[in-house]
Parts: C-alpha cells; sequence; structure tokens
C-alpha cells in the first residue's frame, strides 16, 4: 500500500506557548504555523492566548495584536485590511481566505491558521507566489483587438455587454481559489488553475476582445484546462463570491460548441 | 556584523521607478514602451497598491452625460484646492484628464456605461457646471471599484510589453551625490539580499504615509517611504500640513465609503435625522468639497448630535436609492458595509466617521514631474536624476484639499508626463558615473543599525504613541495650543526611535525590520505635518485652525517647504503659488472666498 509521508524537513513540531496577559477573561486560543528558513529548524505550531477585549474583530486584527504584543517576528502578507488588495490570504481555520474580512467570532474553538496549502512557504505565513503570478501572465489578461481603437473617444460597449463582466474583472489575485483545489495540488505545473482561467474567460467574454479563437486555442490542452473536475473548492473559497468554476465550465462550453 | 559583509547586487538601467500603483504603472508602461530601460520597484505585488482601494471614479470632462468642459474642472480644482493649487498645473492635469481616460478605456478598464455605451460618469463632491452654478457628471467609474479595475489593467499592460519588476524589494534610500540622485538601495524581501540600482532618473511613485495617523482610510502599507527618503537626503517636502480627512470612513474599522454614495443621492444625517449639510452647503450639500463635509460632521458631533452610543458618529443613508443602484453602481460598498459594520445598507444606514485619506503635500514637483526645490533664490530648481509622481508629489494639483476623484486621474496624467519627460532628457543606454563607495557605506549603516537595534522599546509601542498623538493633535480642526503640545510631544516620540528594538535579525522576510524601517519613514514625515500645522497661521482647505479661522490670501497664499535633521527639528521656507497658466487657452482664476 502506498505510503504518504512529509519530507523530514517539513514535519511539523510542537512550537512555543504564549499566555494571555494576566487579568484577561476572554481569551482565543490561535495555533499559528512558523517557519524560519534562517535555523534550518522544521516548521512548528506556536499557540498564541489572546485577550479578545482589546482586540479587533477579524482575523488579521488577532494577528496583526500578536505581532505587536507578543511575537514580532511573525510574518505575513497585509496591506489594504479590506478585503481589496488580496495579500493576506491564508488557510484559517481549515479554509482559504483573507485574514482582513474573516470575523473571528465565525471560528467555533481554536483558530488555526496556516499560510495557503501547497504552495512553497518563504517564511511563517508567506508563501511563495511565483508559479501562481506566472499562470497568470500566461493567458496573456490583456485587450486584445484587431481593429484599432476610435482615436479620441472610448471604444463603446452597451450595458448588457460590460454586464458580462461582472463576475469577473473583480478577482483580487490573492490565490484563495487555486491553493484550495487539489487538482492544481497535484498538477499545478501544467494545470492553470482556476484564477488564471477565469482571467482568462474575463477576456473572452469582453465585448471589446476579439481574440477569443487565440484564447481557446491557447487553453485547449488536456492539462491546462481540462484538469478541473468541477470539484468547486475554488467556488467555496473565494472571499469575492466569485465563481470560477463557473467560468471553467463556460470555457469548456466554448471548446465544444466550436468543434460543432 | 560589519557592513562589509552585507553582499550588493548592482543593477544599471535608464530609470528606476520605486512604487507599483496607479503612478508607478503607468510610468513604468511609458518609459518601457519610450525605449528606455526600465525597472519597477516595488514593496507589494503591483496590485496589491493602495490605488486598488479606490473606488469611486476618475474625473474628466467628458460630457457623457451632459454638458461638460476641461475648463469648469480646471476652476472647480483651483476652487477646492482652496487657491493653493499651481493652476499651470492643474490647467495640464484638467485638460489631459479626457486623453488620459481614453486611454485607459481602450487599454481594457472595464468602465461601467451608458446607454449609449459611452464611459458612464456619476456625480462627486466640488465638481461643477459652469464655473459652480450647477452639478458636473463628471467622474468616470467602474462601479465603485474604479481603482482596482484601472490598477490591474496597468498591470496588464505592463505585463503586454513586458516591463521590468523587481517585486516585494523594499527601497530603502536614495542614492544622492552631490545633489544629483544616482540611484536607488531597496532590500529583496523573499531571498534578504541587498541591491543597489542606478539610474538616470529614480521615480518615486510611493504613495502617502496615511498611517502617520491611528485612524486612516490608507492601507497598512501607506507609509510614504518615498517621502521619507527625500527628507533624508536633505530635500524638502512641501505642504505637509494639508491632510484630507476623508468624510465618510466606516466608524471603527476606518475603511473607506466612497464619496460616490453621496454622488448616486446618499445623505448623512444626525442623531435628529437632520440632512444638516443642507445648512452647511445650502447648494451642493452632501456633495461639498470633502474639507468643507469633514468640518460640519465634527462640529455636529461636538454639538451633541452624533448618533450611537457615544454620540460620536453620524450616519450615511442610502436606504432610499433601491438594490437596483446599490447592485449596479455601489456592490462593493454594500459589502463592506456589511463586513465591517454589520449593516444591511438596503435597510439601515452606515456609521461614519471623517477619517484620514489623504496627504495633498509630498514632494514637490513641477507638471513633468521633475523634483523641484529652492535653490539660490530659484524656487523652482530641478533636482537633477529625481522624479516623484501621485500622492507622494505635490505637483502642486490638491493644494490645500483634493476634490475626490481628482487622485486617480493624478495619478495617471502625471505618470505619463513623467514617462515624457523622461524620453526627452534620457538617452537611452548611457553609462552611469562611478559612484564613491562611501556613499553607499553610509546607507548600509543606517540599515544595518536598524537591523540590530536593541533597544528596550518594541516598534509597535512607538508607532502606536505617534499614531495617537498625530489623530490627537492634528485633527479635523486645530489650534495654537495644542498644535504647539503636539510638536513637542511628537519630538519625543520620535526622539524615543533611538531606543527601538527589533527582535528578528534575519533577512528573508523579516517584517519586524520592515516595519521598524516604515515606522522611521512615517516618524520623520509626521514632524512636518505636526510643525508644518503649527507654523501656517490661517485656516486653508485642508487646514483649519480654530485661533486663525480665515484664509490670510496676504500671508500665507505660498507652498510650504519643510525640512527635517537627524535630531527631528523642522525648518521652514516658502514656494510661490503658481499664479499663471501654461497656455493661453485659458485665464488665471483669481482668488475669492469658497462657499459651496
Amino acid at each position: 500500500m502506498a505510503e504518504f509521508k512529509l519530507p523530514a524537513n517539513s514535519v511539523l513540531k510542537i512550537g512555543k506557548t504564549y499566555p494571555a496577559p494576566e487579568g484577561a477573561r476572554n481569551i482565543k486560543i490561535f495555533k499559528v504555523y512558523r517557519y524560519d528558513p534562517s535555523n534550518g529548524e522544521n516548521p512548528s505550531i506556536d499557540t498564541f492566548h489572546v485577550d479578545m477585549d482589546n482586540c479587533g474583530p477579524m482575523v488579521l486584527d488577532a494577528l496583526l495584536k500578536i505581532k505587536s504584543d507578543t511575537d514580532a517576528s511573525v510574518s505575513l502578507r497585509r496591506s489594504c485590511r479590506e478585503g481589496i488588495c488580496g495579500s493576506c490570504s491564508m488557510n484559517i481555520d481549515g479554509q482559504n481566505t483573507l485574514a482582513c474580512t474573516k470575523a473571528i467570532d465565525d471560528i467555533k474553538g481554536d483558530v488555526t491558521v496556516y499560510p495557503l496549502p501547497h504552495q512553497p512557504v518563504v517564511k511563517d505565513l508567506v508563501s511563495d507566489l511565483t508559479n501562481f503570478y506566472a499562470q497568470y501572465a500566461s493567458v496573456e489578461p490583456w485587450l486584445k483587438s484587431d481593429t484599432p481603437a476610435p482615436p479620441d473617444q472610448e471604444r463603446l460597449q452597451s450595458v448588457d455587454d460590460r454586464k458580462q463582466l461582472d463576475g469577473l474583472y473583480e478577482c483580487i489575485m490573492c490565490a484563495c481559489c487555486s491553493t484550495s483545489c487539489p487538482s492544481y495540488w497535484w498538477n499545478s505545473d501544467r494545470f492553470l488553475g482556476p484564477a488564471a482561467l477565469l482571467n482568462a474567460y474575463r477576456w473572452i467574454s469582453d465585448s471589446r476582445d476579439d481574440a477569443t479563437g487565440e484564447r481557446l486555442d491557447e487553453l485547449e490542452d488536456p492539462f491546462k484546462l481540462y484538469r478541473c473536475h468541477t470539484i468547486m473548492n475554488c467556488t467555496n473559497a473565494c472571499p469575492k463570491d466569485l465563481n470560477p468554476a463557473k467560468a471553467i465550465a463556460s470555457i469548456k462550453k466554448l471548446m465544444v460548441e466550436r468543434k460543432g | 556584523m560589519s557592513i562589509k559583509d552585507y553582499k550588493i547586487i548592482d543593477h544599471e538601467y535608464d530609470v528606476v521607478i520605486v512604487g507599483a500603483g496607479g503612478a508607478g504603472l503607468r510610468a513604468t508602461l511609458g518609459m518601457a514602451t519610450a525605449g528606455l530601460s526600465t525597472a519597477c520597484i516595488t514593496k507589494v505585488f503591483p496590485t496589491r497598491s493602495h490605488t486598488v482601494a479606490a473606488q469611486g471614479g476618475m474625473s474628466a470632462a467628458l460630457a457623457n452625460m451632459g454638458e461638460d468642459n476641461w475648463k469648469w474642472h480646471m476652476y472647480d480644482t483651483v476652487k477646492g484646492s482652496d487657491w493653493l493649487g499651481d493652476q499651470d498645473a492643474i490647467e495640464y492635469m484638467c485638460r489631459e484628464a479626457i486623453p488620459a481616460v481614453i486611454e485607459l478605456e481602450h487599454y481594457g478598464v472595464p468602465f461601467s456605461r451608458t446607454e449609449e455605451g459611452k464611459i458612464y460618469q456619476r456625480p462627486f463632491g466640488g465638481m461643477t457646471t459652469n464655473y459652480g452654478e450647477g452639478t458636473a457628471q463628471r467622474t468616470c467609474a467602474a462601479a465603485d471599484r474604479t481603482g482596482h479595475a484601472i490598477l490591474h489593467t496597468l498591470y496588464q499592460q505592463s505585463l503586454k510589453h513586458k516591463a521590468e519588476f523587481f517585486i516585494e524589494y523594499f527601497a530603502t534610500d536614495l542614492i544622492m551625490d552631490d545633489g544629483v540622485c544616482r540611484g536607488v538601495m531597496a532590500w529583496d524581501l523573499a531571498t534578504g539580499d541587498l541591491h543597489r540600482f542606478r539610474g538616470h532618473e529614480v521615480v518615486l511613485a510611493t504613495g502617502g504615509s496615511g498611517r502617520t495617523f491611528f485612524s486612516a482610510t490608507s492601507a497598512h502599507t501607506c507609509t510614504g517611504d518615498g517621502n521619507a527618503m527625500v527628507l533624508r537626503a536633505g530635500l524638502p517636502l512641501q505642504d505637509m500640513e494639508f491632510v484630507q480627512f476623508h468624510p465618510t470612513g466606516v466608524y471603527g474599522a476606518g475603511v473607506l465609503i466612497t464619496e460616490g454614495v453621496r454622488g448616486e443621492g446618499g445623505y448623512l444625517t444626525n442623531s435628529e435625522g437632520e440632512r444638516f449639510m443642507e445648512r452647511y452647503a445650502p447648494n451642493a450639500k452632501d456633495l461639498a468639497s470633502r474639507d468643507v463635509v469633514s468640518r460640519a460632521m465634527t462640529k455636529e458631533i461636538n454639538a451633541g448630535r452624533g448618533v450611537g452610543a457615544d454620540k460620536d458618529h453620524l450616519y450615511l443613508n442610502l436606504q432610499h436609492l433601491g438594490p437596483e443602484v446599490i447592485n449596479e453602481r455601489l456592490p462593493g460598498i454594500a459589502e463592506s458595509a456589511r463586513i465591517f459594520s454589520g449593516v444591511d445598507v438596503s435597510k439601515d444606514p452606515i456609521p461614519v466617521l471623517p477619517t484620514v485619506h489623504y496627504n495633498m503635500g509630498g514632494i514637490p514637483t513641477n507638471y513633468r514631474g521633475e523634483v523641484v526645490t529652492i535653490n539660490g533664490g530659484d524656487p523652482d530648481s530641478v533636482v537633477p536624476g529625481l522624479m516623484a509622481i501621485g500622492e507622494a508629489a505635490c505637483v502642486s494639483v490638491h493644494g490645500a484639499n483634493r476634490l475626490g476623484s481628482n487622485s486617480l486621474l493624478d495619478i495617471v496624467v502625471f505618470g505619463r508626463a513623467a514617462a515624457i519627460r523622461a524620453a526627452e532628457v534620457i538617452e537611452p543606454n548611457t553609462s552611469h558615473k562611478l559612484l564613491d563607495e562611501a556613499i553607499t557605506s553610509k546607507l548600509l549603516e543606517r540599515f544595518d543599525k536598524i537591523r540590530y537595534a536593541d533597544g528596550g522599546t518594541p516598534t509597535a509601542v512607538i508607532r502606536d504613541k505617534m499614531q495617537r498623538t498625530m489623530q490627537k493633535h492634528a485633527a479635523v480642526f486645530r489650534t495654537g495650543e495644542t498644535l504647539q503640545e503636539g510638536v513637542d510631544l511628537m519630538k519625543d516620540v520620535f526622539t524615543s526611535f533611538a531606543d527601538v528594538g527589533v527582535t528578528d535579525r534575519s533577512m528573508q522576510w523579516n517584517t519586524d525590520l520592515v516595519e521598524t524601517l516604515e515606522l522611521d519613514n512615517l516618524l520623520i514625515q509626521a514632524q512636518t505635518i505636526m510643525a508644518g500645522a503649527n507654523n501656517r497661521e490661517e485656516s486653508r482647505g485642508g487646514h483649519a485652525r480654530e485661533d486663525f479661522t480665515e484664509r490670510d490670501d496676504e500671508n500665507w497664499m505660498k507652498h510650504t517647504l519643510a525640512w527635517v535633521n537627524d535630531k527631528g527639528e523642522v525648518n521652514f521656507d516658502y514656494r510661490p503659488v503658481h499664479m499663471y497658466t501654461l497656455t493661453d487657452d485659458c485665464e488665471v482664476i483669481p482668488p475669492k472666498k469658497r462657499v459651496y
């Protein structure tokens, strides 16, 4: 029988435990993945007891409180803190999401905080998204038009044509979808993953873009597109309530339709 | 560890752009396509820059939804600036707005549309027709996610043109050699390596410093790193006392609710359910300029007419707009209101409070994006090798108060202007002057000193003290007494940085060190804001003094320049406001009383 084991240097150890400040009565426990590339040690889980009476409502608030009050070396990406920049994507309570819009109250029991799954970890909650970004660039996510734009005015687009982009253009590239997809875990070297495919479909759907044929040609590949098995984790994970699974299904449908 | 142990990786480019928000990306794109070898260094992945959070739109007198004229836009911007804006630059921006927004549409920005298929435009504060008579529909919008739409499109265009990015590189200092900027030092967070970028022009597109304050709509990363680098290089910042409070930050969380809500028909109410803006701005009402609305809100709260248990905020109502307008035009703020205040905007008002939002001040530049300073009596003397654009810069198109939707405009127009200028002054692939190693060593010493700082005060403690002091003493209304107290307190906070302690000594993704370097950057800028506010004895735009309640054109129609020494002491000088236009196509707008 096949045996699955983590490589020796990836096995998680039990890390440090930090108690709550004296007098704290409303305590929530945060279990945070730690990895420091500079000390050669295995990753570990540190346990932080956080005083919720002195903490903001979101998981990001708690992580920044931990960083300010307890251990300044905890590393994570964060910027806008309002769910639009996509920096603080991570795995919280078993789900990929944004720390800044994930309410602590919605989590029963201890809060586990891990980096995005199946990506190389640079440090603590910071994962290496190089491949994810390269896949995004590979779908050539820019307007391709055969006809030159009118020199002094905008290209016209009807209200209905513009509506086709709703639910697609809002992607914030947080990678929650792609890194929640088992197909992507197995084949991220060749399967483009839901985020890149959603963005491909965003341009296919744009009435101003003339390159649908070329875009479909590029995706006509057993791996790039067809490793999607409609698992739907992507759609469940998306913190912006987008539906990458539907976008992928739409691309597959266009593939069938053009074969006639 | 000695500074000799740091390995430095060298790069040579024609231009080096620091920052990849809207301004940085537009400049990168323009310079790369002009045939200049171009590097764009950014501390966050480009689409995570704070431009992404701009909601309401970008102004341009397209006249898609009613009569409009760029000269009316110019008038509104000058009036909005409370006559501290430079009229040559404002003319340039308002005129170039039209081709700039058309260009963005051609790049693929998913603007909302009119029935005719043109770019949708909404009303915004202070934007009028016929020199103040009617309400203009001038703000081009992609629902309420215009910044996101523009930033992602600009990044996509940069990919198309194969621009070279250095992502998650933190720029630490300018390389200055005898008054000339020769490049910039940066730290690669992923590998921990230090890099020395040489460029014939360094373009600072590093945004504002909202995080000097406790409550700001600004992202955590809005630490004005470029402004601080300029101050450390011995150059001044301009008009830093002018900080914009956005009327509608979500109470508590501080996240932004676009002025577009009021543009679409939303309004503010107090505890008596009264639409109080009618009393303060009888014509423009809720669409008066941001400084006017923020002051009115503060007065309402101070008069005991605030809402909530502590009567310390107000309500923004959009329940009456109906689901169609909300779903189509304002879906993003409906989401923000739900997440951050638990409000269903179709049923209940959003609790809001004036919140720090934008720095009108910044690095002084001309309308071409070149950094200027006073030199031997010349107030427009160009600093060779250095440019600044976007919120980091003070062109000055916003003067004492920026109009909503003029900042997305500013970044695109001046990002493009900087690219045009760089292509004019740089001969591609010319060699770089040899650098004295002592210059780099000095910059490394500072980096190393902060990395190994072993004082007793955590970064977060000093930051918290700075933010609370700024919030309390440089608020919507200011007076001499509290400002002087603020100056003294901020001097103590500045000095306390000598005792800062960094706990993480590593070089890879050491965010403890990043935050400490950012704090150092914030502290030096905070001095210019507080001292500048104390120094300017008048009320103008976003700077409202209770002890000098009127605008004083005779003594203060001038730009403040502020230098900060290594003790945190601020020195002032002044540049005249440009009361002239760029061409003969329009006339200078003379100062008059500012009424909405």
